[in-house]
């Protein structure tokens, strides 16, 4: 179920701009990876390229390798949409479907893989997935209400467990906390650390308090001036990353000297 | 301010005026005047059809056939008769229009919004704008001109494959294969018709959240199934309102039918015979010459329907339209 990712010498690019220059770091299965840095520093764009989204948008490539198990995503006969079957996204704000209800706001991904999922089946689904959210408490009496009914902290519960539906290997967490007060933060939190179980887990995140309780490890990420690619500065299991960090620019940031 | 150090007292003049305040209460007048034009001049309309409808629509059947040359009651054309042919004929071939617009519309304005390189998009929205600046005499003259000759031997095909089906039957034995018919009429409304119902579902299409198009995308979406997960149900409404409003323009075209069309009286469904249909306005357009004073009166009575089917149809798009704003961005 969850697989490790190595990025060698990636370069990303918007059109002829380097967003990202020269990354490499490894990801661990089973393990939750935060990346952390300064707003623009290109862990948001980053992370995207991680299922292939980073080309979504027109002109954005990528230079170099992002290895899963040891297939490179990028290789000429991968198809993006396959990539992104395999490594879910939670998004910044909450955005489950609004004409859809809270179940099939769940099934959503499952239905794009198997079309022909038995009712029962689809029930299941429905249910493990909204536990595995930590959300099943709260909505088991309204499956049937939209997903756009929920709070913002249950909405993004919701797209957890629509991401976790279709099983991903990898889960990718671009701020998923961003939007949210600090109560639904700690649901969220709490539910990652369920997770970490089955799945491979990349968060981005502006809080460094945040990085510090849920990630095993950390990749700090900077740049050194607007106009200026954004660059891994360093990379380290957490706890050392807040206690005795190797770069004076990663003890600024987190001890909030800088930014 | 004086001397004094203390504060003085606020006055009624301190808040009572301020820079500004006539320029404003002067733009609050005008636009009130342009909104108030908009209804006078609705008002006027309805006024001027009601009242010249009048003296024909009061008048004995008889009577009025005596008076007014193209009114028959001894044939089963009486004015309310008429009238009901014409509206049938115009909700006909209108809805042949709508038929074959509406699908190749949603196609433009997805492939220009999600699917075509920016510059090309931009390049075929212009096209699109400059397809709704041609006069509708000129659609009518390449209809008669160009396009039913084309269509005339695939009329014949159709007709001969699936004639049996009443919408496809062809002419009785021995009249021509014109192409002069509801058909022909029908696309070449259709062709008027794609402008405006593309350009209205592009704005839709583009209003699309892209976060929503990115948790389709996310999940692992095709880029049509993203369109079916995102786009479609967000648009949904606003494609109908497009659908409505090129609905409202087929309805009162006159130029391009009065052309194309072999124009008679009749409900009939056969859609590729001449001579069965006519709409309304190529009907006021083809007798008005020739009326006389109470044919006039017949004619605007007419109108007075025409006028009440597009008022109709025009409100219902802009409820549905205006009905889109309540589930726009994220929730």
């Amino acid at each position: 179920m969850s697989k490790r990712i190595d990025i060698n010498n990636l370069n990303v690019y918007y059109g002829s701009f380097l967003a990202v220059e020269d990354v490499s770091l490894a990801i661990e299965p089973k393990s939750v990876t935060a990346f952390i840095g300064p707003s623009g520093c290109g862990k948001s764009t980053f992370i995207r390229t991680l299922n292939r989204m980073h080309e979504v948008i027109p002109g954005a490539r990528v230079e170099g390798e992002v290895l899963m198990d040891g297939v490179d995503l990028y290789g000429s006969d991968v198809d993006p949409v396959t990539v992104r079957r395999h490594v879910g996204m939670v998004f910044q704000r909450p955005n489950p479907f609004p004409t859809m209800s809270i179940s099939e706001n769940v099934l959503a991904g499952v239905k794009l893989n198997n079309k022909r999922i038995s009712r029962s089946d689809a029930d299941d689904l429905v249910e493990s997935s909204l536990r595995g959210a930590n959300l099943w408490a709260e909505v088991k009496d309204r499956l049937d209400k939209p997903g756009s009914s929920l709070s913002g902290g249950q909405q993004q519960r919701l797209c957890i467990a629509r991401a976790i539906a279709i099983k991903p290997d990898v889960l990718l967490m671009d701020e998923p906390c961003s939007a949210l007060d600090p109560i639904s933060t700690l649901a969220i939190e709490d539910l990652i650390q369920d997770l970490k179980e089955q799945y491979t887990i990349v968060i981005v995140t502006h809080n460094m308090q945040q990085a510090a309780r849920v990630s095993d490890r950390t990749a700090f990420f900077n740049i050194a001036g607007t106009g200026k690619p954004g660059k891994l500065i360093e990379m380290n299991d957490t706890p050392t990353m807040f206690s005795t960090p190797v770069e004076k620019a990663t003890e600024d940031y987190i001890s909030g000297r800088f930014g | 301010m004086t001397t004094t150090t203390s504060p003085q007292p606020a006055t009624e003049d301190d808040y009572g005026t301020h820079p500004g305040a006539a320029a404003n209460r002067f733009f609050k007048g005008l636009s009130t005047g342009a909104g108030a034009l908009i209804l006078v001049t609705l008002a006027a309309v309805a006024t001027f059809l009601l009242l010249e409808a009048w003296p024909a629509i009061t008048m004995s059947a008889a009577e009025l056939g005596e008076s007014v040359s193209f009114i028959k009651p001894e044939d089963g054309q009486s004015l309310i008769e008429i009238i009901g042919y014409l509206v049938y004929g115009t909700l006909l071939i209108s809805i042949i229009a709508l038929l074959l617009a509406t699908p190749v519309s949603i196609g433009i304005a997805l492939f220009i919004s999600h699917y075509a390189p920016r510059k090309l998009a931009q390049g075929l929205g212009y096209l699109i704008d400059l397809l709704a600046a041609v006069p509708s005499v000129v659609y009518g003259l390449w209809g008669v001109a160009v396009l039913v000759p084309v269509l005339t031997p695939f009329y014949q095909v159709l007709a001969d494959y699936l004639g049996f089906i009443p919408l496809f039957a062809p002419p009785e034995s021995g009249e021509i294969f014109t192409g002069r018919v509801a058909m022909s009429a029908g696309i070449v409304l259709a062709i008027m018709i794609i402008p405006i119902i593309t350009a209205v579902s592009r704005e839709v299409f583009l209003q699309t959240p892209t976060l929503h198009e990115e948790a389709a995308l996310a999940m692992g979406a095709t880029r049509w199934e993203m369109i079916k997960m995102a786009v479609f149900p967000f648009g949904r409404s606003g494609m109908v309102g497009a659908t409505m409003l090129g609905l409202g323009r087929a309805l009162g075209e006159t130029m391009a039918v009065l052309m194309i069309i072999g124009p008679g009286l009749s409900y009939s469904a056969h859609i590729l015979q001449p001579n069965q249909h006519n709409t309304i306005a190529a009907y006021i357009a083809l007798q008005f010459p020739e009326a006389n004073a109470l044919g006039v009166n017949s004619l605007i009575a007419m109108g007075l329907a025409l006028f009440l089917i597009t008022l109709l149809v025009n409100m219902l798009a802009r409820w549905i339209v205006s009905r889109r704003s309540e589930f726009s961005g994220a929730n």
